[in-house]
């Protein structure tokens, strides 16, 4: 299976970087699988988990907060705001993510930023139940 | 002529200095390493984002639609001025001569009749600008608690910038803090991150994008996040360069420790040897006298 590269660059670290398979990103407007030779496209994430495989039936699962992603004919590039591998969330995190999301939700009045917020604690919320905390 | 005991005391207490000044020179040395690392791990970051915005920015026209982040408000008669700096002395020059920068341009937009308002992020920013600007410095951000700058930190800076933002409290920001070259070297900086300044990276166009959502919509929120991303490298590197100048600072004060301590135990030496030789021309002569 052809393969490309894949970066994931949070503020203080690069997390990952290397060829992969596949990469499940949760876009805006809906889960994405990426492949090599993707068409160019920029898209906004919402929280939520991103999955990496990078060899097939093996996929690894990261938590992103704030992410972008930039895919180019160089490959793909997730830029998050936070970014949490799946063996490193316990639930102090988690709950901690969620309180956050929740007093940003408790934070503003306009009904766009208020649904955002809220798509984020109820993700958070999914990614909790999903990891048996 | 002071006594010899006034002497040893002197040595000892420059001696009791240098190991206090050795000491914060390995410490400085020691977090220096740590700030470095972690500026730049967060390099990458800031040159990724980069060169997303000039791709988005350079694909579009400023017009009205255009997030104000970017074009700005249209006038530039409030200025606001974010001042980093360290929040403990013994650095060298590192804060004063941020703060100088500061306060030259502060002065220069004074004179230019603009308005100015300030943010001190750091202690002794504030203390060295609060002297001229008292009425102008409108905050004052405390990271004195925070051990190592996280990305929290810049993010909270930039949610207080962005609210004054959106309140029509100013039309333009700049930035001030160190940039780390190296140890020896740190360089006082001015950067305007409001309205954001965007170079059209030069390998464009090479691709057309999709956007999902719209163009508009991706700059809207990546813009603010690109705020919090300056900051977030300013601090770091601010962090890297007073680690820097404290560590030169005080590798210099130790060296100085040294000199001294070389020179008054010269002197003290000197006074032993002479207060010996009159103790025994006294005996001598007593005993020639006889």
């Amino acid at each position: 299976m052809a393969t490309f590269t894949f970066e994931l660059v949070s503020p203080e670290r690069v997390l990952f970087s290397g060829q992969v398979d596949a990469v499940v990103l949760p876009a805006t407007e809906g889960d994405m699988t990426v492949l090599a030779g993707h068409s160019p496209v920029m898209t906004t994430l919402k929280t939520g988990f991103l999955v990496v495989t990078s060899t097939p039936g093996n996929g690894k699962r990261i938590l992103v907060r704030g992410g972008f992603a930039d895919i180019n004919q160089n490959g793909l590039t997730v830029l998050a705001e936070r970014a949490l591998p799946e063996e490193e969330i316990t639930q102090d995190i988690l709950d901690q993510e969620i309180l956050t999301a929740e007093m940003h939700y408790d934070a503003t009045n306009e009904p766009a930023a208020k649904h955002v917020a809220e798509a984020a604690i109820a993700q958070l919320r999914e990614a909790k139940a999903a990891l048996n905390f | 002529m002071p006594s010899l005991k006034d002497l040893r005391n002197r040595i000892a207490s420059v001696k009791a200095t240098q190991k206090i000044t050795k000491a914060m020179q390995m410490v400085a040395a020691a977090k220096l390493r740590r700030a470095q690392t972690a500026a730049e791990a967060a390099r990458p970051y800031a040159e990724r984002m980069a060169v997303v915005l000039g791709n988005i920015a350079s694909g579009i026209t400023v017009g009205p639609e255009t997030p104000r982040l970017l074009a700005g408000t249209g006038s530039d008669r409030v200025h606001l001025l974010i001042v980093c700096t360290a929040e403990r002395g013994l650095c060298g020059a590192f804060n004063s001569s941020i703060a100088r920068l500061a306060r030259d341009h502060a002065n220069r937009l004074l004179a230019e009749g603009k308005t100015v308002k300030i943010i001190c992020v750091g202690k002794k920013g504030y203390d060295i600008l609060r002297r001229q600007f008292a009425e102008q410095i409108i905050e004052l951000v405390d990271l004195r608690s925070v051990r190592q700058i996280g990305f929290e930190q810049a993010d909270m800076i930039a949610q207080k910038v962005l609210a004054r933002f959106e309140a029509g409290e100013f039309d333009v920001a700049t930035l001030f803090y160190s940039r780390f070259r190296s140890v020896i070297a740190q360089i006082p900086t001015a950067q305007q991150i409001i309205p954001a300044q965007i170079e059209a990276s030069a390998g464009s166009s090479d691709a057309v994008y999709e956007y999902e959502p719209e163009e508009g919509e991706i700059l809207t929120t990546l813009l603010p996040r690109n705020l919090t991303v300056q900051i977030f490298r300013a601090l770091l590197e601010n962090a890297a360069s007073e680690q820097g100048a404290r560590m030169s600072a005080m590798d210099n004060a130790t060296r100085n420790a040294g000199e001294m301590i070389k020179k008054q135990t010269m002197t003290y030496n000197r006074s032993r040897q002479a207060m010996i030789t009159k103790e025994l021309i006294e005996i001598i002569s007593g005993a020639e006298a006889l």
